[in-house]
């Protein structure tokens, strides 16, 4: 039996309806179009589907819809501003920090978060914080190098201002 | 990979949650943080007809620390827990066994109730709570509960609740004066589930001499097992406490099992080393 469920994802009011058993990954995907999210192992392990809820890093295949009605999401879409690349975003692509790209959203949206709690972290932080990521083509070595050179820009952006 | 279909019940209170607890009885699961149950469902390991998802009964988020100790709500995150320096300030033990907890991202979710029902050996607050003498407040439409932590773990992912039943808070009590708190666990890789691990209590007499040492073990067991090694290591003082001598009277009481990750032997070794390890350190706190 399906329900509506009415969320907030980017800063958008979005409603769709779906039955209680969906998982947030698949309502994000296949009810509302937002595919920047990506779908690994659907057990918790690879964190491709890591988005923010409330502000947060969480694994959105473990969680539904349903839980999250009334709460906010934001998925790699809605990382960047002013439809340019935020800073975590350039800095993964300065540093090539991908390779494939699939478990990139999961990463942008974990380092997001990372580096708003902890502007300049040290290299143990930086593995720990990842530490729930998989990437199975860079080794990690460039996405390590990325969430240092994201600090950097975002630091940089402070002082413009 | 999608989970089977279920009623979802999303109660707003505490007696809505029981209420409807009442009515599904052993059809009924509760998902609190879902960072074990879902991939469960994931997998069709299980398939409950009912979930209540107490996400919403806000009155179960809560984190309470005072001398006694930290009393937390069914509903508080392993993240919130682990922050917090008025849990860690009572019972150090507690953020350094949550740490552990799988990665950040999921601690962020998961629960630290939830992670006591799901009741897997392998798991590190079970081992906490046990080697503390905690206890899990129960309530029920027909009324509540305190289970000790030695009656709460009953099997591998096997608690002593019943259906209908809610865990709705845990509590740690404090360590007695003069005691030093340790963990340690061995993982075949970073936030894995250990292959074995242990945290230790260690609490010393007025001459600071070992008047008592326990360790808790995980990953060893069907459930959280806590060995008294008071008699290999009291009452001296830590310099000249042979810890070699307690991990050989621990590894003789141990009956590991094998797995894919860790024969017998070999884990009763790790058991052996983790057991020298975490009194030492947590001997060296009590000091």
């Amino acid at each position: 039996m399906t329900r509506e469920i009415s969320l907030n994802v980017n800063g958008v009011p979005r409603t769709a309806s779906a039955e209680p058993r969906r998982l947030l990954s698949d309502f994000l995907r296949h009810d509302l179009g937002l595919t920047g999210t990506h779908v690994g192992c659907e057990h918790g392990v690879c964190g491709c589907c890591t988005v923010l809820f409330d502000g947060e890093p969480v694994r959105s295949c473990l969680m539904f819809a349903v839980t999250a009605a009334g709460h906010e999401v934001t998925t790699v879409e809605g990382l960047g501003a002013d439809g340019g690349m935020s800073p975590v975003q350039r800095a993964f692509s300065e540093c090539h920090g991908l390779q494939c790209g699939f478990c990139t959203p999961g990463f942008l949206c974990t380092v997001t978060a990372l580096l708003r709690d902890n502007p300049r972290p040290s290299e143990d932080e930086v593995l720990e914080g990842i530490s729930g990521n998989l990437c199975r083509c860079t080794g990690y070595q460039n996405i390590v190098k990325a969430v240092h050179r994201a600090a950097d820009l975002i630091a940089e952006e402070r002082t413009d201002r | 990979m999608k989970p089977p279909p279920f009623d979802h019940h999303a109660p707003e209170t505490l007696e809505e949650a029981l209420d409807v607890l009442a009515r599904t009885g052993e059809d009924a699961k509760v998902l609190a943080g879902g960072q074990s149950l879902i991939p469960l469902l994931n997998m069709r390991l299980a398939a409950p007809a009912h979930l209540v998802d107490i996400n919403r009964v806000t009155a179960l988020d809560t984190l309470e620390a005072t001398a006694e100790g930290v009393r937390v709500g069914a509903l508080a995150r392993h993240a919130r827990v682990e922050r917090s320096e008025e849990a860690a300030g009572v019972l150090p033990l507690l953020r350094a066994a949550l740490r552990q907890v799988a990665h950040p991202v999921v601690r962020n979710r998961g629960t630290v109730v939830g992670s006591l029902a799901h009741a897997d050996p392998a798991a590190e607050l079970p081992a906490v709570l046990a080697l503390c003498e905690g206890t899990v407040e129960a309530a029920s439409a027909g009324g509540r509960r305190t289970i000790p932590a030695a009656e709460f773990f009953a099997g591998p992912l096997e608690s002593s609740l019943r259906p209908g039943e809610l865990a709705t808070s845990a509590f740690f009590p404090a360590p007695p004066a003069r005691s030093g708190t340790a963990f340690a666990e061995v993982a075949r890789r970073h936030g894995d589930y250990a292959m074995a691990g242990a945290a230790a209590l260690v609490t010393l007499d007025e001459d600071q001499r070992v008047s008592s040492a326990k360790v808790a073990y995980l990953s060893v067991a069907a459930t959280p097992l806590v060995l008294d090694l008071t008699e290999p290591l009291g009452p001296r003082p830590p310099v000249t406490c042979d810890w070699a001598a307690a991990a050989a009277y621990a590894r003789d009481r141990l009956d590991t099992d094998e797995d894919i990750h860790a024969s017998a032997d070999y884990r009763r070794h790790l058991a052996g080393v983790l057991t020298e390890r975490t009194l030492r350190a947590a001997a060296q706190e009590a000091l």
